[in-house]
Order: C-alpha cells, then sequence, then structure tokens
C-alpha cells in the first residue's frame, strides 16, 4: 500500500496537483491537536515525576499486582485466541460447508459490539445466575470476580486480530509446495508443520501481537466482570483512573505512562512482524 | 485463490480422513456459538424477557434518554469532522511525497495502538487543573473536562484512523492518472475533488464513517475518564449502561445494550453490502 513509487512522478505530481498546502495543513493541525498534544501532555507529566517517584509509585505493592494481573489475564487471553484464531482461519480457508458465510460475518462481532456491552453480556452470563455461571459454579469454578472472568473479557473483545491476520495469509499460499510435499508422502500434520505453518508464522505473529497489546489495554469489557477488587481483580488502567479520581496526578500518569511504553513496544513488535510476513510474501510471489 | 486452496484440500482428502475437517468445524462452531452467538443474543434475552412494555419503559426513562440523544450528538459532530480530517489526510498521504511522510502515518495510527482509558488519562493532563493547559482554560472560564467538548474530543482522538485507513489504501491503489488529466484540462482543485476523486472513493468514505460512527457511540474507556459521568448531563449510552448495572438496573443496562448491539448488526450487514459492492 505504500510501496514506494519512481522517483519522477511523485515530483511531477506535486507540480500538477493541487491543495498540498491545504491538505497537509488539516491534517497535521488535526493529528496535533487531538492526538499529539494529549500524549505529550501525559508524557510532560511522567518526566516531572522524577526516576525515584516513579519507581516508588510503580513498584507499590498495589501497582504491582495490577500490572501482574493485567499480564497475567492478557496472557491467558491470549493464548485462547491464538489458538481459537488459527482454527477459524483454517476452517474459513479450507473447508466449504453450509454457514460458513454467516461464521465469517461473526467474526467481526467483537470490535462491533460496544466494550461496554459485551463486558454486560458476560458478566451476567457468568454469574452464579447466568447461563454460563449456573453450569460452571456448581463445578467449582467461579469467573465472575476472578482472573478468569477478566481473561475471558479481554480474550472476547480480541478475538478478531489472529483470525484476519492469518486469513488473507492462508488464502494467499501457493499450493504448489503443499502439494509437492504430499507427492513426496508427507503426513498432512508434516505438512501443516513444515510447509503451511512456516508461511503463515510472521502473520499469525502480527496477529497475537496485536491481540495481547488490545487485551492489556481493554477496559470497558473488564471492568464489568472482574468485580475490581484491589491487589485481587483490578487492572492497571482502571488503578490508573481510580488515581486520578483521588487528584493523585503523578500516580495516574506513571501508571498511564507504563501501559502506553508498553503498547508503543509491541506496536514496533508488530511492525516489525509485519515488515517480515511481507519479506515472506515478496519472496513466494 | 481460494478456488486452488480447495483443490489442496480435495487432494489431502484421500490421505485425510473425513473425520479431521468435520471435527474441526464442529469444533470451530461451538467455540464461536459459545463465545461469540451467545453473548449476543443473551443481551436480547434479558431485554426482552419482561416483555416489549418493561422494555419500552427502560428505555424511555429520562436518564437513559438523555444518554441516548447525547451518544447521538457525539457521532454527530465527530464523525462529519473525521471524515473531513480522512479525506485531507488521505489526499496529501496518496498524491504527494513528502520527508516524514512515514511518520506521519504512524502518528495518524497510533490511536488504535493507545488504550483508549489512555487517551481519557491524557487528555484530562492536559485540560484538567493541574493539567498542561489547565490554568488558562480556568483562568478563561472555559469548561472542557467534564462536558460535552471533552467527550467530542476523546471520541475523536479514538476514532480519528478510521476514515483515512479506508480512503488511502483506495487513492494510492486508484493513482492520480484522472486528477492529473483534470488539471490539464483546467479544472480547479475543488472541482477536481467533486467530480473525479469523490466519486472514486465515496464507498471507503462511506464505509470508514460508518466504522467511525459505531466506534463513536460504542467509546466507553476514553470518554468514561473525561466525562465525569453526572447523571443526566454527561452521560453517553455505554456509560448509562454502566451506571444502570451499578444501580444493580440489570433490565434496564440490557435494554440500553440492545440499542447498541442493534447498532453494532446494522454495522455488519452495512459492512457485508459495502464490501460485495466494491467486489
Amino acid at each position: 500500500m505504500t510501496a514506494s513509487p519512481p522517483p519522477a512522478s511523485p515530483l511531477r505530481a506535486k507540480r500538477v496537483l493541487p491543495g498540498f498546502g491545504l491538505t497537509m495543513g488539516v491534517t497535521l493541525t488535526y493529528v496535533g491537536v487531538i492526538v499529539l498534544l494529549p500524549v505529550v501532555a501525559l508524557v510532560l507529566k511522567g518526566a516531572e515525576i522524577g526516576p525515584a517517584r516513579f519507581f516508588a509509585i510503580l513498584s507499590a505493592p498495589r501497582t504491582l499486582a495490577a500490572l501482574q494481573l493485567t499480564l497475567l489475564a492478557a496472557f491467558m487471553a491470549t493464548v485462547f485466541n491464538a489458538a481459537y484464531g488459527l482454527l477459524m482461519a483454517w476452517v474459513l480457508v479450507r473447508y466449504d460447508f453450509p454457514g460458513k458465510r454467516i461464521l465469517d460475518a461473526l467474526m467481526d462481532i467483537p470490535f462491533a459490539l460496544p466494550t461496554a456491552v459485551a463486558g454486560l453480556a458476560l458478566s451476567a452470563l457468568f454469574a452464579g445466575n447466568g447461563w454460563y455461571g449456573a453450569l460452571l459454579e456448581p463445578m467449582g469454578f467461579k469467573v465472575v470476580f476472578t482472573i478468569w472472568g477478566v481473561a475471558v473479557a479481554m480474550s472476547f473483545t480480541s478475538i478478531p486480530f489472529v483470525v484476519r491476520a492469518v486469513q488473507p495469509v492462508l488464502e494467499d499460499l501457493d499450493p504448489q509446495y503443499e502439494q509437492a510435499a504430499i507427492t513426496l508422502g508427507a503426513h498432512p500434520f508434516t505438512v501443516f508443520r513444515r510447509v503451511i505453518f512456516p508461511a503463515i508464522l510472521p502473520a499469525y505473529m502480527v496477529g497475537i501481537t496485536l491481540s495481547f497489546a488490545r487485551s492489556l489495554g481493554e477496559f470497558g469489557a473488564v471492568v464489568f466482570i472482574a468485580g475490581n477488587l484491589p491487589m485481587k481483580t483490578e487492572i492497571a488502567s482502571l488503578l490508573a483512573v481510580i488515581r486520578l479520581e483521588e487528584y493523585d496526578y503523578n500516580g495516574a500518569a506513571a501508571i498511564a505512562m507504563t501501559l502506553l511504553v508498553i503498547a508503543l513496544l509491541l506496536l514496533a513488535v508488530s511492525n516489525l512482524a509485519q515488515a517480515r510476513a511481507l519479506r515472506y510474501k515478496g519472496k513466494t510471489a | 485463490m481460494t478456488a486452488s486452496a480447495h483443490v489442496t484440500a480435495g487432494a489431502l482428502a484421500p490421505r485425510e480422513s473425513r473425520l479431521v475437517p468435520r471435527l474441526l468445524i464442529g469444533l470451530a462452531l461451538l467455540l464461536t456459538a459459545v463465545f461469540v452467538v451467545v453473548p449476543m443474543v443473551y443481551i436480547f434475552h434479558r431485554a426482552f424477557a419482561a416483555g416489549w412494555s418493561v422494555f419500552a419503559a427502560n428505555i424511555a426513562e429520562p436518564g437513559t434518554l438523555h444518554a441516548i440523544w447525547l451518544t447521538a450528538l457525539v457521532a454527530v459532530i465527530t464523525v462529519p469532522v473525521n471524515v473531513g480530517f480522512g479525506i485531507a489526510a488521505a489526499w496529501a498521504l496518496a498524491r504527494f511525497r513528502f520527508p516524514g511522510r512515514k511518520a506521519l502515518l504512524v502518528l495518524i495510527e497510533i490511536p488504535f495502538s493507545i488504550s483508549p482509558i489512555i487517551a481519557g488519562i491524557c487528555y484530562l493532563l492536559l485540560y484538567g487543573r493541574q493539567g498542561l493547559l489547565g490554568p488558562w482554560l480556568l483562568a478563561h472560564d472555559v469548561q472542557i473536562l467534564f462536558a460535552l467538548p471533552g467527550i467530542v474530543l476523546v471520541t475523536m482522538f479514538v476514532t480519528s484512523p478510521f476514515v483515512v485507513r479506508e480512503v488511502l489504501p483506495l487513492m494510492e491503489a486508484q493513482g492520480s492518472e484522472q486528477e492529473q488529466a483534470a488539471v490539464t484540462l483546467g479544472a480547479s482543485g475543488w472541482q477536481i475533488f467533486r467530480r473525479v476523486t469523490l466519486p472514486n472513493i465515496r464507498w471507503a468514505l462511506l464505509y470508514g464513517a460508518v466504522l467511525c460512527g459505531a466506534r463513536a457511540v460504542g467509546e466507553f474507556g476514553g470518554v468514561s475518564v473525561v466525562s465525569g459521568s453526572i447523571r443526566g448531563q454527561t452521560n453517553t449510552l455505554p456509560l448509562q449502561i454502566d451506571l444502570l448495572f451499578n444501580d444493580l438496573n440489570i433490565v434496564g443496562a440490557f435494554a440500553a445494550a440492545s440499542t447498541l448491539t442493534l447498532i453494532a448488526l446494522v454495522v455488519l450487514v452495512l459492512k457485508a453490502v459495502m464490501e460485495s459492492r466494491r467486489g
């Protein structure tokens, strides 16, 4: 999409087509005011705290517990989504069955549904008197107000990432390598492990990274189901909001900064994986 | 491409028994039913369990009605602004090459990587009393936080990439030959946009606007930080759901949630329609 064009034409285009100043001005102003300025405010606030206080805030037991819960629950959600997403991508690309198009469309629901709505539905479903809770709680498995609930909410809201990352790559896969492997007598599972999986791995990693990043940042769905008990089921972003409500701006800024840095690191990782995925595609094409 | 994939599946069939595909399809259907379909059905089940009249009464409750109105207002302001931004950014990025272009692309996509709740905190640290611009705003008696401007600004942050992301790839794929031809024929910038560019991008633009609107209507985390959740004043529909839930008015919460679910379903249908139109 951003392939660099031959150097002559863009220069000519720049001369010929009007509107560069206007559209560039609008774009920079809007991005500057709406996106950049607020982020700068957070970074300035974070820098103002100083490393010692910053570290003290982060190593406070309640902050540590919140960060740990957020990371662990996001990890659990991502493990599930990695397996479920790969299964869905495989089934949607490789098999034909009635209702396939509907199943494909259903994969977009978690993105289309507002997170507060998802949180409400999941918390009611998994509550003791809900459809799922009534089944699970007699078996001694409590989801609501536990880390499982946090993970379920995170998982739901990030379901589409892996599916939508792997699906197009699986569709574009050149069948000749697989056919060669089969002709050479490879078992179908070996074909998947040795031929297909390495080809989809970069895209798979992009999907997994995005899913993990989204889980770390998920708020709406989680606060409904988690119960938000300090030290137990309180996620990091909620703790940042609580600090704000207590007028502890430094505490809020330190936690928010930490989450921002993690998010940007994950963005960098996913961009690297994306670049690798594109390079792979370029090689096989 | 899919056709050749099916050939492969067919080639595998003699060795791989029919059992494996059936098992995998069954598992996929089961998991999707449990994790995606049932939660959505459950929303309508709970909203309408006590009948239509109870549902209508819950929707007509003043707090919920006001939340619906405020949510619509936020979307009506946010979507046109983001459509304008989307067109401007796509034009600048697709039609010109300039230093820092890649950095600008990353910057435009950044709101997708930042959790809305962090965005809300950023806005509070910018416009809040102790924030960067707080003292100035206070001195000039400008209210941004805990009022409509704050809600709109955070919603703009969260939804700003949607239109660009749909329009920019399309404009790049289409190239600028038609527009250059129009310039040669003496068309003005506005004429080129209205007669050449706009007809070419209208479906992507509409699709981006729909996605932007759906997201604006459902935004929770960011708005919850800056709105102050003042009952009957700054509660958007998602915040109203939270409020009703915390008031233990579960049926009311589900009634409010069902309206947002309906919007989500309409968006999905529109998406299917537009994707088939774009071929």
